[in-house]
């Protein structure tokens, strides 16, 4: 069969040359849509004019984005994000997960304190918990372990040591996380079908066995999507922590800039290596996703087939 | 007289304030099968899960193997198990559902496997050696790799089957197993429960294949609204019922 142009912008009629071996086969002459065409026509000249326009107008300043593009404090900065995204999401999502399984506890008191949590977390903004964090030393100056109502402790250390700017940035960062992570894994846990925890029983599994082996795997389908929209909406989120001076990538550009005023040039390098680091965290979602959806997506699994030209 | 497999004295269930068991009496002779019939509502699918503890017993005793189900009786006092010594009791009876319930992101040799290796802590050489056998025998030895989703409904019961025998259970339990498949499907998992019955299997079946239970049954039991309305050997309660109730069910049945 002859291979046939897929770019719907040529205006030729294909001509399907009939396949002697199958005599019955009926020739198909796919339907065309010139309204479609025309409009795709027009948006490829709209992109590449305006692409064209950002590459050829000097006032971005492309020699200055090239020379601090590797540049070390920039580097540094989107380790630093990097860092804080990855620590932050992998806390949120231990800490949401056993959130999720207490909200949906039989006891009232359990299911109710974990509500509690998500309820202030996520009512509060985030800014405010992390500047909140940053202060904690002048709420409590000193960090002890001890029994409560005024019982015997053990100082630990001065707030202001023990939670450094890193330090109440994660924390922050986390425990806002873990009350989004609670709710996206709690409708994960809820999507999974009731006679699976029949299933699992009957075999003898209970507990903490049965959510691993069986209502996890199966809820992870349903977690996973959200759950990359809130790892990408932390990678950008933590630029935030800039109000407690912590270096990261936006902080970085932003000292830069303030130096040597080149603002929009830095703003591009910094959206750049958001841009990379949010496309390469992508492909892991996909696949993940690929991963958990096995056995669900059954078209999935099977070879695809070349599209047939002509119907038989 | 040998003790028998399961023994039901006055067992009673309650949903909220509707009681759904009104004192059940029944025996389950060792190797034997026993069929549950009825109507929908009668029952008989939640008297099948308090064999296997997926319901709590309200009141009344149950034994499954001559042990008290759920319960531990001490001091004449009956106290509720942990749920781990409850999972552990549970292993005597292999449970099969209406809907399969196989778990779907699992091949169908890692559905077989699951429990023997990560309940019961076998090792996986031994264990896929006999799941392997036990899938041929349920006529699906090739299928292993296949995800349960790329089945018909009689393949996903026969390997759900598969998958409670490899736990070696004593008893196995089949709530309404064909109800769910399409007509032409229905043969092969009824089958598959014959062989198991001629091997000498203790069954306890909620159905509605009259004709299965007819031919398979060494007991039929009929329910109604909770209560056993007529016992006996398949001839006499299919054959000849005794109650006003059996044979309006029976006459809408047929």
């Amino acid at each position: 069969m002859q291979q046939q142009s897929t770019i719907p912008t040529s205006g030729q009629t294909p001509t399907p040359t009939p396949t002697p071996d199958s005599s019955e086969s009926i020739p198909v002459v796919p339907l065309r849509h010139p309204i479609r065409t025309a409009i795709a026509v027009v948006l490829i000249l709209v992109a590449i004019s305006a692409a064209w326009d950002v590459a050829a107008n000097k006032r971005y300043h492309w020699d200055v984005v090239i020379s601090f593009l590797f540049s070390p404090q920039i580097m540094t900065g989107a380790g630093l994000t990097l860092v804080l995204t990855v620590v932050s999401m992998t806390v949120g999502i231990a800490l949401g997960t056993v959130l999720a399984i207490m909200r949906l506890s039989a006891n009232p008191i359990v299911s109710t304190i974990s509500r509690g949590y998500i309820w202030f977390f996520r009512g509060t903004p985030l800014l405010v918990q992390l500047i909140f964090w940053y202060n904690i030393a002048a709420l409590y100056p000193v960090i002890a372990l001890g029994l409560p109502f005024g019982g015997p402790s053990i100082v630990i250390g001065s707030a202001n040591v023990l939670i450094s700017p890193l330090g109440a940035a994660l924390l922050g960062l986390s425990l806002n996380e873990a009350a989004y992570m609670a709710e996206i894994i709690r409708g994960g846990i809820g999507s999974v079908d009731k006679g699976q925890y029949d299933a699992a029983r009957a075999l003898g599994m209970n507990g903490g066995k049965l959510m691993r082996r069986v209502i996890l795997p199966q809820a992870m389908r349903v977690v996973l999507p959200p759950t990359g929209n809130q790892v990408i909406s932390m990678l950008k989120g933590t630029s935030l922590v800039s109000v407690l001076a912590i270096s990261d990538l936006l902080y970085s550009a932003q000292i830069i800039y303030s130096n040597n005023y080149q603002t929009i040039p830095l703003l591009i390098v910094a959206s750049l290596w958001y841009l990379l680091m949010t496309t390469v965290l992508s492909f892991f979602q996909n696949k993940l996703e690929r991963r958990y959806g096995r056995g669900f997506d059954v078209s999935t699994r099977r070879t695809r087939k070349p599209k047939a030209r002509t119907a038989s | 007289m040998t003790t028998a497999m399961v023994e039901a004295k006055g067992v009673r269930k309650s949903f909220g304030s509707t009681e759904i068991l009104k004192g059940i009496d029944l025996r389950v002779e060792r190797g034997s099968v026993t069929c549950l019939i009825g109507p929908s509502g009668s029952g008989k699918t939640t008297f099948l899960r308090c064999i296997n503890h997926l319901e709590k017993v309200d009141a009344g005793r149950l034994y499954v193997d001559e042990n008290l189900v759920g319960y531990a009786e001490r001091n004449g006092k009956l106290y509720e198990m942990q749920e781990r010594q409850t999972a552990r009791s549970r292993l005597n009876a292999g449970m099969v559902f209406q809907r399969f319930n196989l778990f779907p992101h699992m091949t169908v040799m890692e559905n077989v496997v699951e429990a023997p290796i990560h309940v019961l802590g076998r090792p996986r050489k031994d264990v896929t050696a006999e799941a392997q056998v036990l899938l041929d025998r349920v006529g699906l030895g090739d299928r292993g790799d296949a995800y349960p989703q790329e089945l018909s409904g009689g393949q996903q019961q026969r390997i759900a089957i598969a998958r409670a025998l490899a736990m070696k259970p004593k008893l196995m339990l089949f709530d309404e197993p064909t109800s769910a498949l399409d007509p032409e499907l229905v043969g092969e998992v009824l089958d598959v429960m014959k062989s198991l019955a001629e091997a000498g299997m203790t069954m306890v079946v909620v159905t509605h294949e009259l004709a299965f239970a007819k031919q398979v049954a060494d007991q039929v039991i009929f329910m109604d609204q909770g209560v056993v309305v007529e016992s006996g050997p398949p001839q006499d309660v299919l054959g000849n019922p005794q109650h006003e109730r059996t044979k309006a069910f029976l006459s809408k049945v047929l």
